[in-house]
């Protein structure tokens, strides 16, 4: 046991501050001490992406990063994506297109998606395939996954042109 | 009176059987609202760990606790000497034998449960598990079945009796001390006779690797025990709370209904969840002796090692056939590693489950199944990964059996399965080792499948590439795999399926609301499967109500009527049909309220979609919603109020679902990496309840048996240590490694089906695994292949391609 840290995040968009040792993993911080239990944890050696989050706007694996390593930073979860009433269109396409089965891989799954669309608004059947390759699904066999992205995408694009 | 309606628009507004309604279930998942059971935390909840041996095989000569009590936030450290007195520290196995909960005096595989921590939080019990003393003397390990029958090394000294004699086992006799059982069936003297003077025989030895069902989410529980009531609540990744609660309580001494099992969000089962582990029973006995709640969740290495592996069976097959190609006989006989403890998840009556639906989807007049279970320094488990009881050995092993034949007869193999189907008028047929298969069309299916993708086309395209290979213009051949599988799902008629004397019916008990929704509740519990979904549809249609005015819940034993769970591909042909008649009761019901109010005799109304009208006078009617409310406010003469029923289904006979599969594969000869350029499954499974998540469950399946026989294994070297404890060196492909399928389908109903299903969640691993090996080693056949052993991974294709010297 060694002497607790002062770690400061925001999460969700609420700031939080707290003491702990440095030996926390952040998800254990998610899901144990602010109780945002949408992350989950599926392996603890960084594989299965069940506990992807954004952290500073880049896909983070949250089983296999302490908290102190996130100190500072903004840190979005599957809650902070969407709720009841302002659904993300990765969360209706997911229901839409049968992109789950089980669910305990889709939080991680749709927060890997929205920074992939952000990353590339028009990936390719290849590209989507790529860009999620780092969160396992043992339900869907994927290719609803593929298409639930591609029809968000599709979603998306023709909302921005819309704005424009 | 009028409907501003059509009958079809009323027929759509009820999304009842047959359309591909939206998953009611994923609202809470997309948006992290799931409830898995490590989402579940109690007040002053404790969490608990295990100590685990480093060893596959050693006695324990002490263990020290001390250090670890000092540790702070740890409160307790259980070993096995803390629970014998409580009389738990072994327990009993599904499959008769018994298990011990913490290492009573040697450990039998690495990994195995030697001390419970019980600490404040996960840091301190991990703490404590790093201090806590075991002093271990090492035993000589024994990880090969074949070995394990010859040697002198007893691993199970309680089974033996102490004048050295060898006592029967739960199946009868064993034959040596680390044997566990000789299982058999068929007739074994005609079948040899028939194979010893056949025109051709063919023969060969495979082996089906063991395996892990590995969901995404872990096994775990919380236990609850609450000292002043003297209620113990469970909270656990259970795919049969009922019968958890059951083995609680049998074990524990608390009587059942002191006893509630929940089995909340459950992240993927395929057979891992079946099981009770010991990690359930040292958290209801923290619970007890701390007197708070305890938490007990795995973590990755903890599952693949230690919880529920599948497969692990060695067989040796022949089989027997005309010159033109009839097959005459088949013999099997299996050694199944089933590790240190028999907890193999099959009906009692059962060993080696449905092993004996070895014969597949043909004709075969005369067959015997031998199946001897071995002890060995393994992890127990022996559960079904996706698929009913040992149906994936048994298509296995039947297809690949079809394909030595038919290089043996120099015959295609398409053809000659095509000739030794049951033929459609043959259902109901009774196979030769015992099962009756209750209906069928193979023929139809086969030919849609082979004509979709134009096999004859395929197979000319093949033999073009061997000799662009053989010319040197390619450096990839090309493998078409073939599969056609007949599944034994749906256990099962009470008469002859039981878990630990528990008959294996299902149940369903529905209550109707006054203002005309519905709950209805079930004894099996969804795994990722949708039964919220898919169940409201069965209702649906059956009694007249729109599916988004019914809920459907599952797995709180408190609430739910008494049934044994979802795995075997039995929720849909056992439950769904539990569903079906008490639906059929509440319409019975209904039908006289409607009489009733219509002022006409009973049988002078029928039902009509939502409604039920007076023969002959359609515009004479009361709704389905008008009767619910009638049967809650009018005093009507001979009928009780309210409107529910309960349906305990005992199902006549199993189900056969059945598939026609092709997987057309190029394979770089220099790198052992295989391409699927295609993959075609055709399933049957009957009446088809939600078409989009048929489709969904085939694509899933498929996936799984694509790593099963692509590359993921559970591997142990010669001193018992597994190899392939974390995702780093198990298997699981990702969106990159998968491909897509196309689905298709023919519909067969079950004839004994109340609405003719028959389960599909299981039909794509079982004929999945055998289509992707048979591509495989189909792509080696023109170079001199028989058969090599799963899984083929990179490895071992290039090492496959360097054997047949395709290497220079």
């Amino acid at each position: 046991m060694s002497k607790k840290m002062h770690i400061k995040l925001k999460v969700n968009g609420k700031d939080e501050e707290f003491l702990a040792e440095p030996r926390e993993l952040l998800i254990y911080t998610l899901r144990e001490r602010l109780n945002i239990t949408g992350p989950h944890i599926g392996c603890e050696t960084s594989h299965c992406g069940a506990c992807t989050v954004t952290i500073n706007g880049k896909s983070v694996k949250s089983c296999t990063m302490f908290a102190a390593q996130a100190d500072g930073a903004e840190i979005t979860t599957i809650e902070g994506i969407g709720g009841p009433d302002d659904l993300h269109p990765l969360q209706e396409a997911f229901k839409e297109h049968h992109g789950l089965q089980c669910g305990y891989c889709t939080p991680g799954m749709i927060t890997r998606a929205t920074k992939l669309l952000e990353e590339n608004p028009n990936p390719s059947e290849e590209e989507i395939r790529f860009g999620m390759a780092g969160n396992i699904c043992r339900c869907t066999g994927y290719q609803n996954i593929v298409k639930s992205i591609q029809a968000a995408a599709a979603e998306m694009n023709a909302a921005k042109e819309a704005a424009e | 009176m009028k409907d501003d309606i059509t009958r079809e628009e009323r027929v759509d507004n009820l999304k009842g059987m047959g359309c591909s309604r939206k998953r009611v279930e994923d609202a809470r998942f997309t948006q992290g609202k799931g409830n898995y059971v490590d989402d579940v935390k109690l007040d002053g909840m404790l969490f608990g760990d295990f100590v685990r041996s480093p060893y596959a095989h050693a006695r324990i000569t002490n263990i020290d606790t001390a250090a670890a009590l000092e540790v702070p936030g740890v409160l307790a450290v259980l070993t096995a000497a803390d629970l014998e007195p409580l009389g738990l520290h072994w327990m009993p196995t599904l499959a008769g034998d018994k298990q011990m909960v913490l290492a009573d005096g040697k450990v039998l595989f690495q990994g195995q449960e030697v001390a419970f921590v019980v600490a404040e939080d996960r840091y301190a019990a991990a703490d404590g598990i790093e201090l806590v003393e075991v002093e271990y003397e090492e035993l000589p390990v024994v990880v090969n079945p074949f070995e394990a029958l010859k040697s002198d090394v007893v691993l199970r000294e309680d089974l033996v009796a102490e004048d050295g004699s060898i006592p029967d086992g739960a199946h009868g006799p064993r034959k040596h001390h680390n044997h566990i059982f000789t299982w058999d069936a068929g007739d074994k003297e005609p079948t040899e006779e028939v194979i010893a003077n056949a025109d051709v025989v063919a023969e060969e030895t495979m082996y089906y690797h063991r395996t892990h069902p590995c969901p995404l989410e872990t096994c775990g529980c919380v236990a609850s025990m609450d000292k002043v009531n003297g209620k113990l609540t469970l909270w656990g990744t259970f795919q049969a709370p009922h019968a958890i609660r059951t083995i609680v309580s049998l074990i524990s001494g608390l009587e059942e209904h002191n006893i509630r099992v929940i089995s909340p969000d459950i992240g993927g089962g395929f057979g891992n969840k079946v099981g009770a582990y010991p990690g359930y029973v040292c958290s209801v006995v923290a619970s007890i002796v701390t007197g708070k709640p305890v938490k007990w969740i795995e973590d990755r290495m903890d599952n693949l090692m230690t919880t529920a592996f599948a497969r692990d069976y060695h067989m040796t097959g022949k089989i027997s056939a005309t010159k033109e190609g009839k097959i005459t006989g088949l013999h099997c006989h299996v050694t199944a590693d089933h590790g240190g403890f028999d907890a193999c998840a099959d009906p009692t009556k059962f060993p080696a489950g449905f092993m004996n639906i070895c014969t597949g989807s043909y004709d075969i007049p005369t067959a015997y199944l031998e199946v001897d279970g071995v002890y060995t320094n393994k992890a127990p488990g022996g559960v079904s990964y996706r698929c009913s009881f040992r149906v994936t050995e048994a298509v296995y092993f039947i297809e690949r059996m079809i394909e030595v034949l038919a290089i043996k007869l120099n015959m295609d193999a398409a053809e000659l399965r095509r000739i030794n189907f049951i033929k459609k008028e043959q259902f109901p047929y009774t196979a030769a080792l015992g099962w009756e298969y209750d209906s069928g069309d193979y023929h139809t299916a086969w030919d849609k499948a082979l004509k979709t993708v134009d096999y004859d086309g395929l197979r000319a395209e093949q033999a073009q590439r061997v000799e662009d290979f053989k010319a040197g213009k390619t450096r990839k051949l090309m493998g078409i795999g073939l599969s056609f599988f007949t599944e034994i799902v749906g256990a099962g008629p009470v008469k002859n399926c039981d878990i630990l004397g528990l008959g294996m019916f299902d149940s369903c008990e529905i209550r109707i609301h006054p203002t005309g929704s519905a709950i209805a509740r079930l004894g099996t519990i969804s795994q990722g499967q949708g039964h919220a979904t898919t169940f409201a549809q069965i209702l649906a249609s059956e009694i007249g109500l729109p599916a988004d005015s019914i809920t459907i819940e599952e797995g709180d034993t408190d609430t739910a009527p008494y049934g044994l769970g979802t795995y075997g591909s039995r929720s849909t042909p056992v439950a769904g049909a539990a569903t079906a008649m008490a639906g059929r009761k509440i319409r019975a019901k209904a039908q006289m309220i409607a009489a009733y109010l219509l002022e006409v005799h009973d049988n002078d109304v029928e039902f009509d979609v939502d409604r039920f009208v007076v023969k002959g006078a359609p515009e004479k009617f009361k709704t389905m919603k008008e009767i619910a409310f009638a049967a809650y406010n009018q005093a009507i003469p001979g009928i009780e109020p309210g409107l529910e029923a309960v349906s305990y289904y005992d199902p006549p006979n199993m189900t056969y679902p059945f598939g026609a599969y092709v997987c057309v594969m190029d394979i770089d000869v220099d790198t052992g990496v295989p391409e699927i350029r295609r993959f075609y499954a055709l399933d049957d499974c009957g009446t088809r309840i939600n078409p989009m998540i048929i489709e969904g469950q085939v694509h899933g399946g498929l996936t799984e048996a694509l790593a099963v026989a692509l590359g993921q294994e559970i591997a142990y070297d010669d001193m018992g240590n597994c190899k392939t404890g974390t995702l780093m060196d198990f298997f699981l492909p990702t969106a990159w490694e998968v491909p897509n399928y196309e689905t298709d389908f023919t519909v067969t109903p079950s004839p004994h089906h109340p609405i003719g299903a028959k389960g599909v969640g299981e039909s794509p691993h079982v004929g999945g695994v055998p289509c992707f090996s048979n591509a495989v080693q189909d792509a080696f056949r023109p170079f001199g292949n028989t058969h090599t052993n799963m899984p083929h991974d990179h490895w071992r294709i290039w090492k496959t391609a360097n054997e047949l010297g395709l290497h220079g």
